[in-house]
C-alpha cells in the first residue's frame, strides 16, 4: 500500500483500488463510506477526549493552577476515566418529559458535528467530502446543531433548560450572520467557495497575509463570532453555571450528556479547521516569497501537522478568551452583535470587494 | 461625525481592554512557575504553610513547661461562640499568698471558627495560632482540648 505522509491521495486510491478488486462497485461504495465514517467516528471520540484534557490544563495554567495530576502522570489519563464513569452512569429521562424529542437532541447535536467534519481537509487528499460550495455546507450543517440544543431545552421539561435553550437559540442565529460574512469576505478573495480550491490559492501565502487589513479585520470578528456559534465563554450564557446549572443539558446524565459534551469540543474543533482554511492557509506550510532554502524547510513538514498546528494554536485562542473575559448578557451579546460585529462587517466586505478589484493584495 | 468617532473609539477600546485581560491571563500561562496549587498527600514532608495560615489555637510552652497564661479569661469572654472554657484554681504561693491560677484552659477545636480574636484578646500572649491543619479525629470529644500542659506553670516574669 502507498503510504505518502505529504499527500493522501496516492493512499486513498490505493485503497479504493483494493477494494474494487474483490467487491463489486456499489460494494465499493459502502465500504468506503463505512471506513470514512469509522475513521470520523474514531477521530471525534480520540479529538474529543484530547481537547477535554487540554482545556482543563490549559485553563488551570491560566488560573495558577495545576489541573488534573492523579490520574496518570500528569493526570493525562483523566478524560479517559472521567469517559468511563460517564458510560456507568445511569440514563435519567424527567417525569412529563417528551420522551421521543429529548432522546433525540442529543443524536442531532452530534450527527451535525459529524457532518461537518466530512468537509474538513486535513492534509492534502485527507479530505471525505470535497463539495464545489464546501464552505457554505460547513457552515448551513454547523448551524443546524441549533435545533437539537433547542429540542433539547424544551424537551426536558425544565425551566432552566428552556431558558437556557432560548438563549442559545438567539445567540446562535445572531452570530451566524457574522460568521456568514466573514466567510464571504474571504471568499471574495479566494474567488471560489470550494476548499480545497481556497487552499490552493494559499500555495503562495496564507489570506490572512495576503489579503492584510480586511483579512485580519474578518479573522477578528470571525474569532469572536465564532466562539459565539459553539456556546462558548464569555458567550457561554446558554449553560451558564452560576444561574441555569447547566442550560440545555441539564437533565441528561451519562452517554447523552457525553454526546452534547463532545459535540461542544467538536464544534470548538470545526470554527477552529475553519479558521485554519480560510485564514491559515488551511495545511499549506508557512512560506516567504523568494526564500528557497526556508520554504524547502517548511515543505518538509508534514502538511498534516501543519494543518493540526494551526488548528490547535487558534483552540488555544479561544481557550485564552473562554477563560480570561467574563461572561457576558444577553442584551450585551446582542448589542456586540448587532451595533458592532455586523456594521464593521459590511463596511469589512466593502473594503476588501475594493481591494480585490483594486488588486491591491499580495 | 462626533457619533462615528465615538463608535470607531469604542471598538478600539474595547478591543485594547479585551488584550490587556489577555496579557494577565497569557502572564501567568507562560509562568508555571508562579502556580499557587500544591500536591498535598505527596508534599508532606516538606509543606511549608504561610505565616498567617490559622490552623488551631495553642498555648507555647517553654523548656521548663512554662505558659503565660494567667487565667484572666478574657479569651473566653472575647470568644463569639464559646469555644474556650477557662477554669481556675486557688493555690498558695510560697510567701504564704492567695492566688488565682490557670487550672484547665479548655479548648473546643470543633467549634472555634479560628476567628483570632481571641489571641488579639489575651493581654499576655498567651495564645498564638498553631498551623497544623489536619485535624481529622474518629472521635468527636478528641477536638476538645486542654491547652495548658499537665504540671504547668506560669513564667515568673509574666505581670499580673
Ligand atoms: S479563634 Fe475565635 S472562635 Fe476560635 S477560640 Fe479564638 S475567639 Fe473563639
Ligand atoms: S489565654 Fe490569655 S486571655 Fe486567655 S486566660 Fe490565659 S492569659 Fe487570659
Amino acid at each position: 500500500m502507498a503510504f505518502d505522509i505529504y499527500d493522501f491521495t496516492s493512499l486513498t486510491s490505493s485503497i479504493h483500488e483494493g477494494l474494487a478488486t474483490f467487491l463489486p462497485p456499489v460494494g465499493v461504495l459502502i465500504a468506503e463510506w463505512l471506513l470514512v465514517g469509522i475513521s470520523v467516528l474514531l477521530f471525534v471520540a480520540v479529538f474529543g477526549l484530547i481537547l477535554v484534557y487540554l482545556e482543563r490544563k490549559v485553563c488551570a495554567l491560566f488560573q495558577q493552577r495545576l489541573g488534573p495530576m492523579r490520574v496518570g502522570k500528569w493526570g493525562l489519563l483523566q478524560t479517559i476515566a472521567d469517559f468511563i464513569k460517564l458510560l456507568m452512569k445511569e440514563l435519567i429521562t424527567p417525569n412529563k418529559a417528551d420522551k421521543f424529542l429529548y432522546n433525540l437532541a442529543p443524536f442531532i447535536v452530534i450527527i451535525v458535528t459529524f457532518m461537518a467534519i466530512a468537509a474538513i481537509p486535513f492534509a492534502k487528499g485527507l479530505q471525505a467530502i470535497d463539495f464545489d460550495i464546501g464552505v457554505l455546507y460547513v457552515s448551513s450543517v454547523s448551524s443546524l446543531g441549533v435545533i437539537g440544543v433547542l429540542l433539547a431545552g424544551w424537551s426536558s421539561n425544565n425551566k432552566y433548560s428552556l431558558i437556557g435553550a432560548m438563549r442559545s437559540g438567539a445567540q446562535i442565529i445572531s452570530y451566524e450572520l457574522s460568521v456568514g460574512m466573514s466567510l464571504i469576505t474571504m471568499i471574495i478573495l479566494a474567488g471560489s467557495m470550494q476548499i480545497s480550491e481556497i487552499i490552493q490559492a494559499q500555495s503562495t501565502g496564507w489570506f490572512i497575509f495576503t489579503g492584510h487589513i480586511p483579512a485580519v479585520i474578518a479573522f477578528i470578528v470571525f474569532l469572536i463570532a465564532g466562539t459565539a456559534e459553539t456556546n462558548r465563554g464569555p458567550f457561554d450564557l446558554a449553560e451558564a453555571e452560576s444561574e441555569l446549572t447547566a442550560g440545555f443539558h441539564t437533565e441528561y446524565s451519562g452517554i447523552k450528556f457525553a454526546f452534547f459534551f463532545l459535540a461542544e469540543y467538536v464544534n470548538l474543533f470545526i470554527v477552529s479547521a475553519m479558521a485554519t482554511v480560510l485564514f491559515l492557509g488551511g495545511w499549506m506550510p508557512f512560506h516567504v516569497g523568494s526564500l528557497d532554502g526556508f520554504n524547502a524547510v517548511m515543505d518538509f513538514i508534514p502538511p498534516i501537522f501543519w494543518f493540526f498546528g494551526k488548528v490547535m494554536f487558534v483552540i488555544f485562542l479561544i481557550m485564552w478568551f473562554k477563560w480570561t473575559f467574563p461572561r457576558l448578557r444577553i442584551d450585551q451579546i446582542l448589542t456586540l452583535e448587532w451595533k458592532y460585529l455586523l456594521p464593521v462587517n459590511l463596511l469589512n466586505i466593502l473594503l476588501m470587494t475594493l481591494i480585490v478589484l483594486m488588486g491591491w493584495h499580495f | 461625525m462626533k457619533a462615528i468617532f465615538h463608535y470607531v473609539n469604542d471598538i478600539i477600546k474595547g478591543l485594547s481592554t479585551l488584550v490587556s485581560g489577555m496579557a494577565v491571563t497569557g502572564h501567568y500561562f507562560f509562568r508555571p512557575k508562579l502556580i499557587t496549587t500544591q500536591q498535598y498527600p505527596e508534599n508532606r514532608s516538606t509543606l511549608k504553610m504561610k505565616e498567617r495560615f490559622r490552623g488551631e489555637v495553642i498555648m507555647p510552652h517553654d523548656t521548663n513547661n512554662h505558659h503565660r497564661c494567667t487565667g484572666c479569661g478574657i479569651c473566653e469572654m472575647n470568644c463569639p461562640n464559646g469555644s474556650i472554657e477557662i477554669i481556675t484554681k486557688m493555690i498558695e504561693t510560697p510567701e504564704g499568698k492567695k492566688k488565682k491560677v490557670i487550672d484547665k484552659h479548655i479548648y473546643h477545636l470543633g467549634m472555634c471558627t479560628l476567628c483570632n480574636l481571641c489571641i488579639k484578646a489575651c493581654p499576655t500572649g498567651a495564645i498564638v495560632m498553631g498551623q497544623n491543619f489536619e485535624h481529622a479525629v474518629w472521635d468527636r470529644s478528641k477536638l476538645t482540648k486542654v491547652l495548658n500542659q499537665p504540671g504547668s506553670e506560669i513564667m515568673t516574669e509574666v505581670k499580673e
